[in-house]
């Protein structure tokens, strides 16, 4: 199995809580993996220590086997480390187009060119169509990202990160809000995304962990619980008494 | 359902929008330099609104596009003045043109070191960091009184001509005419700046932080990217008032002078380029013909004219003339081409 995300030992403590607890993760290549937890299990203490926003206490992030450690956001960006988040970060004032042309021309290398005007390299220009057509935003690729819908904010949440063309994409509870009409077009979008990147689903839906992942972490007051095939933690029994509860026990 | 497929000539069109010249701006630029010929006798207080003006864009280019905000740009300003002034005093430059540029760089060195210092913190924090800076430099220029002058100013500069053909007169022709040209090239630059991908990135940066950070955007690094540059815009807007009235004072750092600059930008409306140009035209006429009304209490028109800015535009005070703008912007090439093909039709 190749790895593609791995940590060891990682540590976090805010001033005597341990919000990740010698979590050691591995990741395989092309995986769909979810991690899931009970609220408070320190989840998103573990997705800012894999993308950089916050620095571990103690232990090491890889990526295919380079320490990355102490990188910052965007050189982990650059490396192929993007996230989605669980409430939209976008840029309100921009619309789709400039969103995703934004993405791409910085993915190019080409964020610091400031003589050439935005939307002058044609073959720039069918890429951000391409990546809005697939994630149905054809419609309002003109429109300002604070006006739109909020299922197609969500699809533009994820089409940002798909335009930085990720190795492995960290999504985060990404149907979080949605309107039940408007969720199968993210869930869709989800289960399209290309098969050679690798996923780690952050995820409280347990129907879209089980129809998603291929793999399941549960993380339980920061430390690394149970981890293993979905059959395997759908079974589980100390997985049932801490933290799935009825919800599998009904399924 | 299938979305319908975008031509990818549209979208270019849609992307570089923004670029496109409008009629209205043409106008301003035609006005601006028909002004040379125009109002012979109005042109110092039109260079002192050309490199007010200027002073003002370079502060649109952090706060309107970065959402720096400064209460101490007079430190660059200042610097660029007093370079300049020095330059010609002890004769090491001779060619205006050439010192103006070596003020920008001084400026700009000035700009990047200290950019470091506004990567971090809310407004208030950038607000107290580049006041004091100011502050310092101020107090700087006032005990190297051997070279700056000290309290007197730098006294006994004198310009020679521009590009040695165009000597300085004390009608301000050759000032405005020089003033304008100046700010035109740096506007032209500072246009394609903003609408490029470089631009964008900086609205990113201003808009979200935490999501240009996660598509791969070195956040610190566009901030002193555009600080310095703008630190550059402002040095040469101090350069042009020394070598404009070849004088030099500690006033050039003054705190009312970085104050007036952010009540210059917020009259105008930030985020657009014209903000500052605009501002720079209603401010100085308004003073102008106010202190001619009462000489002591002109502030207290500003004074109330920010009050109502701050009325009108609530918590978006920079962009107050959003509205105005928007009904500006209708007056495009388009409605422009229409309305003149109707015009010759009913004649027809």
């Amino acid at each position: 199995m190749a790895v593609a995300l791995e940590t060891i030992n990682l540590v976090k403590r805010f001033s005597g809580i341990v919000a990740s607890n010698n979590v050691s993760l591995q990741i395989a290549k092309g995986a769909r993996h979810a991690l899931i937890g009970p609220n408070g299990a320190g989840k998103t203490t573990l997705i800012n220590l894999l993308t950089g926003v916050q620095q571990p206490t103690g232990g090491r992030i890889l990526l295919d086997g380079e320490d990355i450690t102490g990188l910052s956001t965007h050189e982990r960006v650059r490396l192929g480390i993007v996230r989605t988040f669980q409430i939209n970060q976008l840029f309100n004032d921009l619309t789709p187009l400039e969103t995703i042309g934004l993405a791409v021309s910085e993915r190019r290398g080409q964020g610091l060119d400031w003589w050439r005007i935005v939307g002058s390299r044609p073959d720039l220009v069918a890429e951000v169509v391409e990546i809005l057509e697939r994630f149905h935003l054809a419609d309002v690729i003109d429109k300002r990202t604070a006006v739109l819908p909020y299922g197609k904010q969500r699809l533009l949440e994820i089409a940002l990160a798909i335009a930085c063309r990720p190795r492995l994409l960290l999504l985060d509870e990404p149907a979080a809000g949605v309107p039940e009409d408007e969720r199968h077009e993210i869930l869709a979008a989800v289960a399209a995304l290309p098969a050679d990147v690798t996923v780690l689903l952050i995820e409280h839906d347990m129907d879209i962990v089980f129809s998603f992942a291929d793999r399941i972490s549960v993380l339980v007051n920061g430390a690394l619980f149970v981890e293993g095939s979905p059959e395997e933690v759908a079974r589980d029994p100390r997985v049932k008494a801490v933290y799935l509860g009825e919800e599998v026990a009904d399924a | 359902m299938l979305p319908s497929p975008i031509s990818i000539r549209v979208a270019t069109e849609w992307l570089s929008a923004r670029a496109r010249w409008q009629p209205l701006e043409v106008a301003f630029w035609i006005v601006a330099f028909a002004a040379i010929w125009l109002f012979p006798d109005r042109h110092l207080i039109l260079t002192e609104i050309a490199w007010l003006g200027l002073f003002a864009l370079s502060l649109d280019l952090i706060l309107g596009y970065a959402g720096i905000i400064s209460l101490g740009h007079a430190a660059f300003f200042g610097l660029g003045a007093y370079a300049a002034a020095l330059l010609a005093k002890y004769e090491i430059i001779n060619e205006p043109v050439l010192a103006l540029l070596v003020a920008g760089l001084a400026a700009m060195a000035l700009g990047f070191v200290t950019s470091f210092l506004v990567l971090r913190g809310s407004d208030l924090t950038r607000l107290m960091v580049t006041l004091g800076l100011a502050l310092l430099l101020r107090e700087l220029a006032n005990r190297l009184g051997w070279l700056t002058g000290g309290a007197d100013g730098l006294q006994g500069v004198s310009i020679k001509p521009v590009l040695g053909m165009f000597r300085f007169d004390m009608f301000g022709h050759t000032g405005y005419a020089y003033s304008l040209t100046v700010l035109f090239i740096l506007f032209l630059i500072a246009r394609r700046l903003v609408n490029s991908p470089f631009g964008l990135s900086l609205l990113s940066v201003k808009g979200n932080p935490l999501r240009a950070s996660a598509i791969g955007i070195s956040v610190d690094g566009r901030l002193i990217a555009i600080y310095t540059i703008a630190a550059g815009y402002a040095g040469i807007a101090g350069a042009l008032l020394a070598q404009t009235t070849s004088f030099a004072s500690l006033e050039v750092f003054s705190f009312d002078r970085s104050a007036d600059l952010l009540l210059v930008l917020i009259i105008g409306g930030a985020g657009y380029l014209y903000g500052g140009l605009i501002g720079a035209i209603i401010f100085k006429f308004m003073q102008d013909y106010l202190s001619a009304l009462t000489p002591q209490y002109w502030p207290f028109w500003i004074g109330l004219v920010l009050v109502v800015i701050v009325l009108v535009g609530r918590d978006r005070i920079t962009s107050w003339t959003a509205p105005f703008r928007r009904i500006a912007s209708h007056l495009s090439w388009r409605t422009l081409a229409r309305r003149i093909s109707a015009a010759s039709g009913e004649r027809r």
